[in-house]
């Protein structure tokens, strides 16, 4: 007997705007000190009222569009209720049956970087719902005075968070592993979020369950779903996500094979081991009581507001990456490697555009992609400086430049006698003279430096 | 100056024409409660005596100019005021100080007004009577063998006692108009939305209005001026202009048509006597010239079912924040009735349940909202009792909750479909006051004062003030 | 529909609340509760096919506020945690949470 892994996914996306998703505290918690960045609002005390975040709400619709999703034409929050000590309000402001989107999808297909052309996975995830909340503040484990307790600091509580939730369409960790990296990739060129799993920007809850497969022959699935699903949480990175997977793949196949069910429930990755364990859960807990949230009047959208936004989302990596293959007669990893993240591509259409014909987009992708050029602190400029420097040192050899040195000091005499006696725009004349002469083998900084060096002598 | 008898508007002329001062005014009221709250019970904390008189020098250097400069008032406990004590009437929150104002407290403060203290209530705003307080209840200043009312409870007795110029309170389903109509004075439930929520401890969000308790309506509306308007920090306020309240108040009542809801006066177990009162004053109200008209609310018999399975359900939420960790004691703190709505809420709100009561609740709350609107376009103003009987003992209802539920008839589907309303006092009967609800369109505040105060110019029934 | 609310329901409740209601209060919650019945059957009488349920009288949509930060509103730590019932290095403290 065989069994398939049925996969869907949900990611929490960390939005980074400079304050809370309803109120004004500063959004950017990582590494500050506790409870420093609350207020009334996001530390749930008696009497205060939450105000949406405009930006935070556009940005949802940006990631939806972007996701080909269907923008809600009227959409609503909604109050989610649980207890637990990292929740103030003991409930989460959310949404629930009107999401800001519905009804998209994200093609996987062909990602050069993270796997081979071998075996290319090409498949539509669809995409269920994304919709916007606030975060919960953060809880550790600790032992104070002897007794074992836990600290909350609330300065995450109210950060505005996206959560994309998939159909459950993935059956391999692979597929899991490039749609979680793609959608980073969307997210980060949308430049909505850091979405960093390390930092917790970004986070996975993947929810597993097996199903018999019927039969080898047919390809066609069955479409009926396992009766039960375990979710996984507290995996903050892709490795942990695969590894998470393939232990939850493992664990309710023996199950299954031995006649058990795997138990409907939460579990949570501990990393130490490589394993996941039930975490203890009362049965109250899915029971929500979601009522539509009296503090926040509901949201409606026009076309025109929705195409204005639809606009801000430029080119994806997908079909920038096409771009790229065809315009610049890259190849796919190439340009894979290229776009892989937006302020690359710009940087290297960027060189592009200022290059000399001389120097061949080969030259600088292969530069780009190879050399790790930190493109933050070199300038396209300076990067074109370096290509031609290394280039042209294999392009003049040392006697050829003697020769052009030696020329120009003896077509220049008096300009040379000039910089001896400390004119410095003799010398700019002599490199000017030099250039000439070397035809572009060679660049005005290295001349100059020739130039003075054989002075000197 | 008699204490008892003074408004805001005779006290700011009489800082203004040097009569007396601020600090006369303050302790005046100080006197009063040092007298009376001892046994009436009105105020649960009273701000110290040193820093009041302090604030009423500052002023008493001033020219007096700020709207409330100098107006002595009491909030409920609902209010939150930064670094004075805050217990929405409930053990939970006996030693909570919160760390910021509700924008009313700022904008009171702004206008100049002075804060005594914070009075008693029904503990979360959950009741009718004062009883339901997890302190010692306040009582009847015209008798205090019986209940003020509730669940502003404190805020009305401190008015009527003379502790005060003026108090807030919220409506949430009757908690100002009802005690003010069985002390004799006057109040608003504004439209909701016209005044923030922003820092008033919730119950019930979409029912919760922030209103005020004075002598006269000239006083409530130039509070209402200074209380109302848009708050960044509160999203269900909307843009609309605060007009000078209490500057239109004058002429008749000419060219007004006035409602009667038939199922209201149709009601079995409404006191006769409050009929009678209620009648009267329409009758006065005719012979200013308002043209008085029947007109119909047909889910009034259903709105008290839709505020219970509501009102409960947002009170669960609300109060889930109440957990120990950040503020406040614990849940087993909670009294009986606070337990028993959000138990209530909790079931109407849970799975299994939620689209029988509360989606269906909500479907009624839209057909009596409706029905307001239709009468609207037929008259300016629905004029009913505020209360269906007279102040009741104390002891009489607190057993029986749905008993108690139903002295709110007349006055919760008003906050059903978040219209204004103000009590006005109509009479006597005997030395127990009865008030007269006069209901308006939405944002319609300066139509019912209007009305409110041709009427009251012509009765004087706030010129009786309470016998001790 | 008059059926009072059994204790294992008013348990389930309690639980979802977190209320603490002792058995001795049991019968008293399951009267109060199933009184709420009563006013649920008289709602079903009503008839509200086609009628949209209301959630807001205000009438308004999209309110918002800009992505700033309101330095204003930001409380201190010590103003944070000044009614905390137990505080250490900054934070609250709750009485161990067991995920596992």
């Amino acid at each position: 007997m065989n069994y398939e892994p049925i996969i869907g996914i949900e990611v929490h996306v960390e939005l980074g705007t400079a304050s809370k998703m309803f109120c004004g505290c500063p959004a950017d918690h990582f590494g500050k000190e506790p409870n420093t960045q609350t207020c009334p609002v996001c530390l749930g005390l008696p009497g205060a009222l939450p105000v949406p975040n405009k930006k935070a709400v556009e940005w949802t619709i940006l990631l939806g569009l972007a996701l080909g999703c269907t923008i809600n034409e009227e959409s609503k929050f909604d109050r989610k209720h649980y207890f637990y000590p990292d929740l103030p309000k003991g409930y989460q402001i959310s949404q629930y049956d009107q999401p800001l989107a519905i009804g998209g999808s994200l093609e996987l297909s062909n990602n050069p970087i993270i796997q081979s052309s071998n075996n290319p996975i090409k498949k539509k995830i669809r995409i269920r719902r994304v919709h916007l909340e606030e975060d919960t503040g953060k809880l550790q484990h600790a032992v104070v005075d002897g007794q074992r307790v836990s600290l909350v600091d609330f300065n995450r509580s109210g950060v505005a968070l996206v959560e994309i939730v998939t159909e459950p369409d993935f059956r391999s960790v692979e597929e899991v592993d490039l749609f979680t990296k793609k959608l980073q990739q969307i997210v980060r060129y949308l430049r909505i979020s850091s979405a960093d799993m390390e930092k917790g920007s970004m986070r996975i809850e993947p929810s597993i369950s097996m199903r018999k497969v019927e039969s080898r022959k047919s390809k066609v699935e069955s479409g009926e779903y396992p009766n039960y699903r375990v979710e996984i949480k507290n995996i903050n990175s892709f490795k942990f996500a695969r590894k998470a997977i393939e232990y939850e793949i493992i664990r309710q196949t023996e199950m299954l094979v031995h006649g058990d069910t795997p138990t409907q429930q939460t579990r949570g990755y501990v990393e130490a081991k490589g394993v996941t364990v039930a975490q203890r859960e009362k049965e109250e807990a899915h029971d929500y009581r979601y009522f539509p949230e009296p503090d926040i009047p509901p949201m409606r959208w026009e076309s025109s507001q929705l195409s204005a936004i639809s606009r801000q989302i430029g080119e994806l990596p997908d079909a920038k990456m096409k771009r790229f293959i065809t315009a610049y007669g890259l190849s796919a990893y190439d340009a894979g490697l290229l776009v892989e993240t937006k302020e690359r591509a710009e940087y290297f259409e960027q060189v592009i555009r200022q290059k000399s014909a001389v120097i061949s987009l080969k030259t600088i992708a292969n530069w780009i992609i190879n050399k790790k050029v930190d493109i933050e602190k070199t300038s396209p400029a300076q990067l074109l400086e370096q290509i031609v420097e290394s280039t042209v040192v294999s392009a003049i050899t040392d006697s050829e430049m003697e020769t052009i040195i030696k020329q120009v000091l003896l077509d220049n005499v008096k300009a040379a006698e000039d910089y001896k006696n400390g004119k410095a725009q003799a010398l700019m004349f002599l490199v000017g003279q030099a250039m000439r002469l070397a035809k572009g083998k060679s660049t005005a900084e290295i001349l100059k430096i020739n130039i003075i060096e054989t002075i000197k002598i | 100056m008699d204490i008892k008898e003074l408004t805001i508007q005779s006290a700011l002329e009489g800082f203004q024409k040097k009569k007396f001062t601020v600090v006369d005014v303050v302790r005046a009221c100080l006197a009063n409660i040092q007298k009376y709250n001892d046994d009436y019970h009105a105020l649960l904390t009273v701000v110290d005596e040193k820093t009041l008189l302090c604030q009423a020098e500052k002023i008493d250097k001033t020219d007096y100019s700020l709207p409330l400069s100098g107006i002595p008032i009491v909030l409920k406990d609902l209010f939150t005021t930064t670094g004075l004590r805050t217990t929405a009437g409930s053990k939970v929150l006996e030693h909570y100080t919160p760390v910021y104002d509700a924008t009313v407290v700022a904008r009171l403060k702004a206008a100049g007004a002075i804060i005594i203290g914070k009075a008693n209530q029904d503990a979360w705003g959950h009741g009718s009577s004062g009883e339901n307080t997890d302190y010692i209840p306040a009582k009847n200043p015209y008798d205090p063998s019986r209940v003020p009312g509730g669940s502003s409870s404190g805020s009305a007795v401190a008015v009527a006692l003379g502790m005060c110029l003026a108090s807030t309170g919220t409506d949430t389903g009757s908690s100002v108009r009802g005690p003010a109509a069985f002390c004799n004075l006057v109040g608003l439930k504004p439209t909701y939305g016209r005044v923030s929520r922003y820092g008033i401890i919730a119950m019930a969000s979409s029912f919760d209005t922030i209103g005020h308790i004075t002598k006269t309506v000239y006083d409530n509306a130039l509070m209402c001026e200074i209380t109302a308007g848009k708050d960044a920090y509160d999203a269900t306020t909307g843009d609309q202009q605060v007009p000078t309240y209490s500057q239109g108040l004058d002429g008749t009542l000419r060219g007004k048509t006035i409602g009667l809801p038939k199922e209201y006066f149709e009601l079995k177990g409404m006191d006769p006597r409050v009929r009678d009162a209620t009648q009267a004053a329409i009758k006065k109200m005719e012979d200013l010239g308002a043209r008085v008209i029947e007109v119909s609310l047909p889910h009034t018999t259903v709105a008290m079912a839709c505020y219970y399975i509501l009102v409960p359900s947002e009170v669960s939420s609300n109060l889930a924040r109440f957990d120990g960790v950040r503020f406040g004691c614990g849940r087993e703190t909670f009294g009986l009735e606070a337990k028993r709505r959000v138990m209530i809420g909790t079931y109407a709100l849970s799975s299994g349940y939620y689209d029988a009561y509360y989606q269906t609740a909500a479907k009624i709350r839209t057909l009596i909202k409706k029905d307001f609107d239709d009468v609207f376009t037929k008259v300016d103003a629905i004029v009913a009792p505020s209360s269906p009987t007279l102040p009741f003992t104390i002891g009489e209802r607190s057993s029986d909750p749905v008993a108690m539920y139903l002295s709110d008839i007349f006055m919760c589907p008003v906050n059903i479909s978040g219209v204004p309303a103000v009590n006005v006092p109509c009479g006597f009967v005997g030395d127990l006051p009865v008030g007269l609800q006069i209901i308006g369109p939405q944002f319609g505040e300066q139509n019912i004062y209007q009305i409110a105060s041709v009427y009251e110019k012509a009765t004087e029934w706030y010129k009786r003030t309470t016998p001790v | 529909m008059s059926d009072l609310l059994s204790p294992t329901e008013i348990e389930h409740i309690a639980a979802l609340a977190h209320l603490i209601i002792t058995t001795d209060h049991y019968e008293l919650f399951a009267s109060q509760l199933s009184s709420i019945l009563v006013f649920i059957s008289k709602l079903q009488e009503v008839p509200i096919i086609d009628v949209a349920p209301t959630s807001q009288v205000t009438g308004l949509v999209n309110v918002y506020r800009e992505d700033v930060v309101d330095q204003a509103r930001v409380l201190s730590q010590t103003q944070a945690l000044s009614n905390a019932h137990q505080k250490h290095n900054g934070f609250f403290v709750v009485p161990a949470v067991f995920e596992s």
